[in-house]
């Protein structure tokens, strides 16, 4: 019987004219989507590149579709037609999918690789397995930069999350984000709500009247974004003082800009994006996802995409392979939000929480956005 | 060719009456002028008009309640909605919810009730975990009883009635229709599983469960039915059937497969199937008479919620009622669009007019040259002119930078010249300044100067004049553009989005959110319909003043 | 005061060209003032060199020194401007003495009255070139966010920003690193290959059932006419994100969201309103007699079409196809929600960029389109003089 196999593996192998015999049960093409710019470039270079050299005949096409990924992948399951092969998502997108049995589940220890130690997949993520269906890659903040050189003069650099509020000490415009998600919270952080409490308060109707409020008194200060570029920008331009936008866009627009921005980490907001396979993939797409999935997730290859962008990985093994930046040079664990010194006071935002009751604070916010 | 032959005879060159000839020609040319334009009309219908008649249709349908608990909506449809539904109701809807937490339908339908209700959501998703737990009582105490219903193939000749006997072919029917429901998708084929006649008679919940879970190990997990353990919901059906007294005396006469099993746990002890108490135990929110009437209001396959919602009111149990004040925008957002489309045409009009004249009015030549800059914007990528005015408009920007230079505003009062309306009326006057003076200069055009000059020499004034000989002559091409502006400003999402602000944004972007976001399909359809409503009233309007062949692109 | 005479360029009194001479001058210094403190300095400076350069130009040196005098006063302007604002100042310092070079003598010898009636009045005469100043305005209006652009793609920072650097004109302010980027972007030339696959197929879609129908349309005995007619139209007249969700579902129930197919025909539905508007426009022009003659002398209708009424409505067919084609070529809204990574366009990785990592690529690329674009201009002015030619009128 074993003598059988490798026969036919050895007449596939000359049938195949070089291809391996697994790469024949395995699609030649794949369909990644991610959200674009110099994230998705860090992933080119950490986990594609180093992918398709090892596994050449194989291409990559990207698809700069995670902003909406959530309705295609919803339209394409009510076609019938699932396009993609894997999506990088937020956390609170990646569960709402797999709820909806738009993703489909894993097992993680079965199908990713163990850390260097022989430590298991699921606890090498640990807590970041939010949900069945996804895979962490980076743990990433929503937090603040500030123009260094409009800083009034004679005070300090603002420092804490209510300087944002505090227009007397700081003037200028801010940028936030156009949603509820974390600009309620710091609001009623800075109203003097407990972190802790914070939900229980922003789940009555005084509770977000109160959020409400707080934001009032900066409302016509505050230039509101929807797209990640729009703070690193606006800072660029001294057209806001400080803003909040992804950390790694601050990092980029810092380190690689260098624009006169530092960065204020009280209070960030952390938030995990990570990748989801669509369900219903035919079998040899679902044979090359996963192949791809196991290496672009073991601990080399996360700790790696940190050379090229300043977002923490998700693997525990892989925080002390975090070396240089690749091409600046300069040491990368300083700057992930991660790092002991930035993350001394965090915001962890509920999933849950925001699952149920986002449709309703949306609908509040917007109408006050709107007044 | 002349056809001025007034005296002619009434026949035909070939004899037959001229009328009838005549008219057999006007129907040939009429069939011929059909067939050239029967291509593109059935291709704009299919590519075009079906998606949005698809789109509109939508903003009513509510299948999904019914299709995802119909037990349960049957239930409800008595219901007085002043006290907690009856423990039936919690039966029918543990039964329903099973099913659909295996198909994973049910956060689908907790996302849908949530748009009405927050907390629907999650108490759809955490109650949908729990749902195995609250069978496994009955399975446990079951296999407690007699091991024997552990055994998958025990099931299957138990469900089927053993070889040859009666079987319901209509009750595993109606579960596979069930399924296609559930599933959206048609199946055929056979299942490997008919429930017997005599059983399902005697045991009906457990055989509709058994049946449920055939046809979806079948067509879901394409797995044999007969190797498959059954789910827990089918061990709670049989507690539910061996509580009626009713089942134990027919059993005592039964003789198919597993009868004897089935008398054991009949005289044995059971758990009481108390699937109230299971379900608030899982989430006390289902003690709530709120999340009850949600259900209870959204049950029909077509609904009025999303068009009602996209008008600032939503269902109560006293009837139709405006949302709470902090909960409107769709009025705020409906009147804007209206007004800032208003304004937008205006300044069109106001900036087109000139432009249109001069055009009109200067030689041929420098006028073609003249409308290079006017066509130029036009076709320059609409993202690249809006953020080209982002980088003119901004407080740091060209505009202001300039006017800082020039020392006509102070450093530190720059203006604020955009994420406001006025940076959206700007931009987009500017994207649709062409939409207006192609149409007006094609009717400035065909005005004579003559007539001014006639007016002039009659002893008009040169105000005069223009104000009643040349300005009336013109309103047709004011119209046409107008119209034209005010429809395209409308509909437009991605200039306000970006230079828009919060005051500066349009209904289109909330329909987009809806879209990519909040994946409110239903209430973005609804609020399109309203936005295509007012567009199509603009546009008879528009047929009825212009006529849709008068527009012009400067051709 | 209106003056009959029938060589009506003559020279001005110093009484009414100093004063106007003047004003302007109070005009442009009042600028120069607000930026340099005083308004009121300003104009009372500008007021009076302008008028002392004006007395020298017209009274003391004549016409015959014309030539020299304005050189003259380019470079007076041209110092004046480095000596107040450095570079800046020169490049305004050039344009103002160009200008004034030219206005000092076109008010003082009454130039401006060339080629105006000789009846017209000061007053009318006056509104007639504050209208021509109203819609030069307009212009800088509609072509100035497109001047703006240009620039700002040369930037050597990755921000749509005019760095200090960029307005000293320091060549180091200034990179042609973002045309390298589009030229050696896999992405940005997959996207170009993309729209110019899409748009042409599109176009000739529309154009060829847009044709047809719009023949069909022009003759007289279509029933139904006005409801066909606005069927057709409304691919132009629904708010494109009605019509994208639409097409956005209703693709994905038949299996066309996310093929090449689906964005051709989506891009194709949007084109044929031009196409119609177009085509008819031109067929409102056309001599029906002269298929009827072709028909006379034998030709069947296939052969008139093509020989007869293809000719004539060409530059119609061809003006509707360039606008069907740039609708798709610069289409985001529906390629963004029937598309898929296969098909993204130009426009959509630019609104992409913007939304994700704005880079002036994208500045690059319009940069480049522009240029495209009036050579397309170029072509349907050329086109539209050909059609004149061959129907002998113009326009109606």
């Amino acid at each position: 019987m074993k003598l059988t196999k490798t026969l036919l593996a050895t007449t596939a192998l000359t049938v195949a004219a070089g291809a391996s015999a697994t790469a024949q049960e395995m699609a030649d093409s794949m369909t990644l989507v991610s959200w674009g710019g110099a994230y998705q470039e860090s992933q080119q270079k950490a986990y594609v590149e180093p992918y398709l050299a090892n596994n050449p005949g194989v291409s990559a096409t990207w698809d700069e579709s995670s902003a909406e990924a959530v309705a295609k992948l919803r339209a394409m399951n009510e076609a019938g037609n699932v396009t993609w092969d894997l999506v990088d998502v937020v956390a609170s997108d990646a569960m709402r999918l797999c709820d909806e049995g738009l993703a489909m589940e894993l097992d993680h220890d079965e199908v990713l690789a163990a850390a260097p130690d022989g430590t298991d997949a699921s606890d090498d993520f640990g807590d970041l397995i939010v949900s069945d269906c996804f895979v962490p890659q980076i743990v990433y903040s929503t937090t603040f930069g500030y123009r260094t050189d409009m800083v009034p003069e004679g005070t300090e650099p603002p420092s804490s999350i209510c300087d944002v509020f505090d227009l007397e000490t700081y003037p200028g415009k801010r940028s936030l984000q156009k949603r509820p998600i974390d600009n309620m919270e710091w609001a009623l952080y800075c109203d003097g709500v407990a972190k802790d409490e914070i939900y229980d308060v922003l789940g009555t109707d005084e509770g977000v009247d109160r959020a409400l409020a707080k934001l009032d008194t900066i409302k016509d200060q505050v230039v509101w974004w929807s797209a990640g570029a729009e703070t690193p920008q606006l800072l660029a331009d001294g057209e806001v003082f400080l803003g909040s936008t992804y950390n790694g866009r601050l990092f980029s627009a810092i380190a690689e800009q260098d624009q006169p921005i530092g960065m204020m980490w009280d209070m960030q907001s952390f938030d995990l994006d990570g990748w989801i396979v669509p369900a219903g993939l035919p079998e040899d797409r679902l044979a090359r996802v996963m192949d791809f999935l196991k290496f672009a997730t073991d601990t080399q290859r996360l700790a790696d995409q940190a050379a090229y962008i300043s977002y923490g990985p998700a693997r525990e093994s892989s925080a002390p392979l975090v070396g240089k930046h690749a091409e600046l040079g300069i040491e990368m664990a300083p700057h992930m939000p991660t790092d002991p010194a930035n993350a001394t006071n965090v915001h962890i935002y509920d999933y849950e929480w925001w699952a149920d009751n986002r449709d309703d604070l949306d609908a509040k916010f917007q109408a006050w956005l709107a007044q | 060719m002349s056809d001025t032959s007034d005296t002619g005879p009434v026949l035909a060159a070939d004899g037959t009456p001229l009328k009838r000839s005549l008219r057999r020609a006007l129907r040939a040319q009429k069939m011929r002028a059909l067939a050239l334009i029967a291509p593109l009309l059935i291709f704009v219908l299919v590519a075009f008009i079906a998606p949005i008649a698809d789109m509109l249709f939508r903003s009513v349908e509510n299948q999904i309640v019914g299709n995802t608990l119909p037990m349960t909506v049957e239930e409800l449809r008595d219901w007085d909605g002043e006290e907690l539904p009856e423990e039936t109701t919690f039966r029918a809807l543990y039964f329903d919810l099973f099913l659909a937490s295996e198909a994973k339908e049910h956060t689908k339908l907790g996302s849908r009730l949530n748009y009405e209700e927050s907390g629907v959501s999650s108490l759809f998703r955490t109650t949908g975990r729990d749902v195995d737990d609250m069978g496994e009582v009955f399975q446990d105490a079951l296999e407690e009883i007699s091991p024997e219903f552990e055994e998958a193939q025990v099931w299957y000749d138990m469900m089927s009635g053993g070889e040859g006997a009666d079987s319901n072919e209509r009750l595993l029917s109606n579960q596979i229709g069930r399924l296609e429901q559930l599933e959206s998708d048609i199946y055929s084929g056979d299942v490997g599983f008919v429930p017997g006649a005599a059983i399902s008679d005697i045991l009906p919940n457990t055989a509709r469960a058994y049946s449920a879970f055939a046809a979806f190990v079948h067509f879901i997990d394409e797995d044999v039915v007969a190797e498959e353990d059954p789910w827990e919901a089918v061990y709670a059906a049989l507690a539910l059937d061996l509580e009626d007294p009713g089942t134990v005396t027919a059993l005592a006469t039964y003789d198919g497969p597993g009868a004897d099993i089935l008398r054991q746990a009949a005289a044995a002890e059971l758990p009481p199937v108390d699937m109230q108490t299971a379900f608030i135990e899982s989430n006390e929110d289902w003690s709530r008479v709120e999340y009850w009437e949600v259900i209870q209001t959204y049950s029909p396959p077509y609904t009025t919620g999303y068009f009602l919602n996209a008008v600032d009111m939503e269902k109560t149990t006293e009837g139709i009622a405006l949302r709470d004040e902090d909960e409107r925008i769709y009025g705020i957002l409906f009147k804007r669009t209206m007004f800032m489309s208003m304004m937008i045409t205006f300044s069109c009009i106001a900036l087109g007019y000139p432009i249109a004249w001069i055009l009109a009015n200067l030689p041929a030549r420098t006028a073609n040259l003249l409308m290079i800059l006017v066509l130029l914007p036009f076709w320059t990528s609409l993202l690249v002119r809006t953020s080209a005015w982002k980088v003119m408009l901004q407080q740091q920007g060209v505009i202001n930078d300039v006017l800082v230079w020039l020392g006509l505003v102070a450093d530190e009062s720059r203006l604020v010249m955009i994420n406001n309306q006025f940076g959206t009326i700007v931009a987009m006057t500017h994207i649709l300044l062409p939409f207006m003076i192609l149409p007006m200069y094609s009717v400035m055009q065909t005005i004579p100067p003559s007539y001014l000059r006639a007016a002039k020499s009659l002893g008009a004034t040169p105000f005069t004049a223009f104000r009643r000989v040349y300005f009336p002559q013109s309103v047709p091409g004011i119209g046409a553009g107008s119209i034209l502006v005010f429809i395209l400003a409308i509909g437009y999402y991605i200039t306000p989005e970006i230079v828009g602000g919060t005051t500066g944004t349009f209904i289109s972007n909330r329909i987009a959110y809806h879209i990519s976001t909040s994946l409110n399909w239903g209430l973005a359809a609804a609020l399109g319909s309203i936005l295509l409503a007012v567009v199509l009233i603009l546009y008879w309007a528009y047929d009825k003043i212009v006529g849709i062949d008068n527009v012009k692109l400067g051709g | 005061m209106s003056v009959m005479t029938l060589t009506p360029i003559e020279k001005k009194p110093l009484s009414f060209a100093l004063p106007v001479i003047g004003a302007a001058g109070a005009f442009a210094g009042l600028f120069v003032g607000t930026s340099h403190g005083s308004g009121l300095m300003g104009i009372v400076v500008g007021a009076v060199a302008l008028m002392a350069l004006g007395f020298v130009a017209l009274q003391v040196l004549g016409l015959s020194m014309e030539k020299p005098v304005r050189w003259g006063i380019i470079a007076l302007f041209t110092i004046a401007g480095v000596l107040l604002a450095g570079v800046p100042g020169f490049v305004l310092g050039v344009l103002f003495g160009w200008f004034f070079a030219f206005f000092i003598y076109w008010i003082g010898e009454g130039r401006y009255r060339a080629n105006l009636a000789p009846y017209l009045t000061g007053g009318q005469v006056l509104w007639h070139y504050s209208f021509r100043v109203l819609c030069g305005a307009i212009f800088v209006f509609l072509i100035t966010p497109i001047l703006v652009v240009m620039p700002l793609s040369f930037n050597a920072e990755n921000f749509f920003t005019f760095t200090p650097e960029m307005l000293r004109f320091d060549p180091a302010g200034y990179s042609l690193k973002h045309y390298e980027d589009f030229f050696t972007s896999s992405g940005w030339q997959q996207a170009l290959r993309n729209s110019l696959a899409i748009a042409p197929v599109a176009t000739l879609l529309s154009v060829s059932f847009g044709t047809l129908a719009a023949i069909g349309l022009s003759s007289e005995h279509v029933p139904f006419r006005r409801a066909i007619m606005a069927i057709l139209i409304s691919p132009m007249i629904v708010p494109l994100i009605i019509s994208a969700a639409g097409m956005y579902f209703f693709y994905s129930r038949i299996g066309l969201q996310g093929t090449y197919m689906g964005v051709v025909l989506a891009h194709a539905a949007l084109g044929i309103p031009f196409v119609i508007i177009t085509v008819t426009a031109t067929l409102v022009g056309f001599d029906r007699s002269l298929t009827r003659a072709a028909a006379n002398m034998g030709a069947d209708p296939v052969t008139t079409f093509f020989r007869v009424q293809m000719p004539l409505i060409l530059p119609g067919v061809i003006s509707g196809g360039l606008f069907a084609f740039i609708t798709s070529f610069d289409e985001v809204v529906v390629v963004l929600f029937v598309g898929s990574a296969n098909q993204q366009t130009l426009p959509w990785r630019m609104f992409t960029g913007l939304r994700e990592q704005i880079s002036p690529t994208i500045l690059a690329v319009a940069t480049i389109l522009v240029a495209i674009s009036i050579v397309l201009l170029a072509t349907l002015e050329m086109l539209r003089r050909r059609s004149e030619r061959l129907r002998g009128m113009s326009p109606g």
